[in-house]
């Protein structure tokens, strides 16, 4: 039982590889519609022209340039806040003593369940409160102090030797000096994983971005997207689908460049 | 006496609570009050009304129909997910040519946006243009709108779901087989147990924290994520694929009536508490992950 037999292996490969194709066909089908022109959309010729048509129609019909720039600025917003915050939050629980730590902690595991993503009305009304909906901020803000980042480093930070702490504050360092020169070097591998974790999170998110926007100048691509599939203009499947693929087109690249970082990180994030 | 530790550490800690205290905490707490009130109308003002949103529900067919159509939607997508996640990871596990390609095609799809598979699926699912359609078509069938009829469009959007998640859960199970010993392999080969004895004896019970692990996520993500919907039916027809999220969504901001759609968080709020503290019992108990 410990060697497969060639049968075995027969056996585990076509299923496999049947799986696999079963799991690539929806993709690769839109695919297809978006590279060919759209009388080609539902006809399999192999010899059908390719072209980029699709993609360029889609470009000019929407404003998908300032929702791809919208995205970027909304990404970078939070992934930076997300690690400014929560490092220093992480530091706090990993390293020092005091009353409340464990309530405290406690309020910030809870986020893990109850996530803003769900208190949408309460956080509309507190936008509204703000006179920041319909901003790219708004959209951010719920996230900044994220309850997983702050778990993630500190798991991360406690597996950091003491003796460094010792040394470096022997050394004269401060302790804002200590975060900075030894725990922040030490935890970059827990940073990016948590990085491209939230980054492709809400390159992906729709629900809270649809609702605290309303113009084009905010919009991040997912609703943008769904916008442009949906409104009743008679746009071709090809084109929706050029569209589609269009705005998955960076993450999916940055996917099979980075494939395996990609998989630790997604792991990584979830096992601890 | 206060000391300086405990200074330092409040003041590290403060910015991140300010804005887990405005957007997570202070606005549950604030669901839940308002979900004891009623809608403020016009010039009518809110007034308290106990449990009466509660009682609303309860002779809300709507609700009960987006009740009812999350636990199918769950009893559908987390076993079948799981199953095919766990399937995917013992045929990819061990290396041979183009097991990279297979993990990448099972991987795919957890990178792409929901909104863009659920772009992608309506298309396969076309009426006429899709795929599934045309095969329909080239056996003699009628053609069909899976997507826009009563009777599929819930199962429509719960393949999806496991289209998209399969993968994602796939990964952890490839971590946990790594962590099967070689020594229990030979053990059992030598005792002359069978594939399938080893795999439900010595396999499932070593990843049976892993397996606890996925489910709580696949739980969560079952109410928590419901953009799909958004693109492929709208809840509809006749709300064949009302969940709860998206009900909660069209009461709050298509109707506008936030103190119901309060009391509905509150709903969702209770069932995602069952399972956090389900899995904090089961994971005392059988399982260790931290």
């Amino acid at each position: 039982m410990i060697q497969d037999t060639p049968l075995d292996r027969f056996l585990i490969r076509s299923a496999g590889t049947l799986l696999g194709l079963l799991w690539v066909v929806p993709l690769g089908y839109a695919v297809w519609a978006a590279i060919h022109p759209p009388a080609f959309e539902a006809r399999f010729d192999l010899t059908a022209p390719l072209t980029l048509a699709n993609f360029i129609s889609a470009w000019d019909q929407a404003p998908f340039a300032r929702y791809f720039l919208n995205t970027i600025l909304l990404v970078g917003v939070i992934l930076s806040a997300q690690l400014i915050l929560c490092t220093l939050a992480a530091f706090a629980f990993a390293r020092l003593e005091f009353p409340g730590k464990s309530i405290l902690f406690t309020l910030i595991l809870m986020q893990l369940l109850v996530m803003p993503d769900i208190l949408l009305i309460e956080n509309y009304r507190t936008m509204r409160n703000l006179g920041l909906v319909d901003t790219i901020l708004a959209i951010g803000l719920p996230y900044f102090a994220s309850g997983f980042a702050i778990f993630l480093l500190r798991q991360t930070f406690m597996t950091i030797p003491k003796e460094l702490d010792e040394a470096a504050l022997i050394e004269g360092c401060s302790l804002l000096g200590l975060l900075w020169r030894v725990y922040v070097p030490l935890g970059k591998p827990a940073m990016l994983a948590f990085g491209l974790v939230s980054v492709s999170h809400h390159w992906n998110n729709f629900l809270w971005p649809l609702i605290i926007t309303n113009s084009v100048e905010t919009r991040p691509l997912t609703v943008g997207l769904s916008i442009f599939a949906t409104t009743d203009s008679g746009t071709s499947w090809a084109v929706i689908n050029a569209a589609t693929l269009m705005t998955s087109a960076p993450l999916l690249l940055g996917f099979f460049l980075f494939q395996r970082q990609f998989v630790q990180s997604f792991m990584r994030a979830g096992i601890k | 006496m206060i000391k300086r530790d405990w200074i330092y550490a409040w003041a590290l800690l403060l910015p991140a609570f300010v804005f887990l205290i405005t957007f997570t905490h202070l606005p549950a707490i604030q669901t839940l009050l308002n979900s004891f009130w009623t809608t403020p109308k016009g010039r009518r003002a809110s007034v308290f009304t106990g449990l009466g949103n509660y009682e609303q529900m309860l002779s809300d067919p709507v609700f009960i129909k987006a009740m009812v159509n999350s636990a199918i939607y769950a009893a559908i997508t987390i076993p079948a997910s799981i199953a095919l996640a766990l399937i995917m990871a013992l045929l990819v596990h061990r290396s041979f040519r183009g097991v990279g390609l297979l993990r990448m095609s099972f991987f795919t799809p957890t990178v792409l946006p929901l909104i863009a598979v659920a772009n992608i699926w309506l298309f396969f699912y076309a009426p006429g243009f899709g795929l599934i359609d045309q095969i329909r078509l080239f056996f003699g069938l009628p053609s069909a709108n899976y997507a826009g009829q009563p009777d599929t469009a819930l199962y429509s959007v719960a393949i999806v779901t496991i289209w998209k998640e399969a993968g994602f859960f796939m990964i952890f199970f490839l971590a946990a087989l790594q962590t099967v010993p070689e020594t229990l392999r030979e053990a059992a080969a030598i005792e002359g147990c069978s594939r399938w004895t080893f795999f439900r004896r010595v396999t499932l019970p070593l990843i049976m924290p892993t397996t606890l692990f996925v489910s709580v996520n696949a739980v969560i993500n079952a109410f928590r994520l419901v953009d799909h919907v958004f693109v492929m039916t709208k809840g509809g027809p006749d709300n064949a694929s009302m969940l709860l999220l998206y009900y909660i969504y069209e009461t709050g901001f298509r109707f506008w009536d936030t103190a119901y759609a309060a009391a509905l968080t509150v709903v969702l709020i209770a069932i995602l508490g069952v399972v956090g503290i389900g899995q904090f019992f089961l994971a005392d108990k059988r399982v260790h992950y931290k």
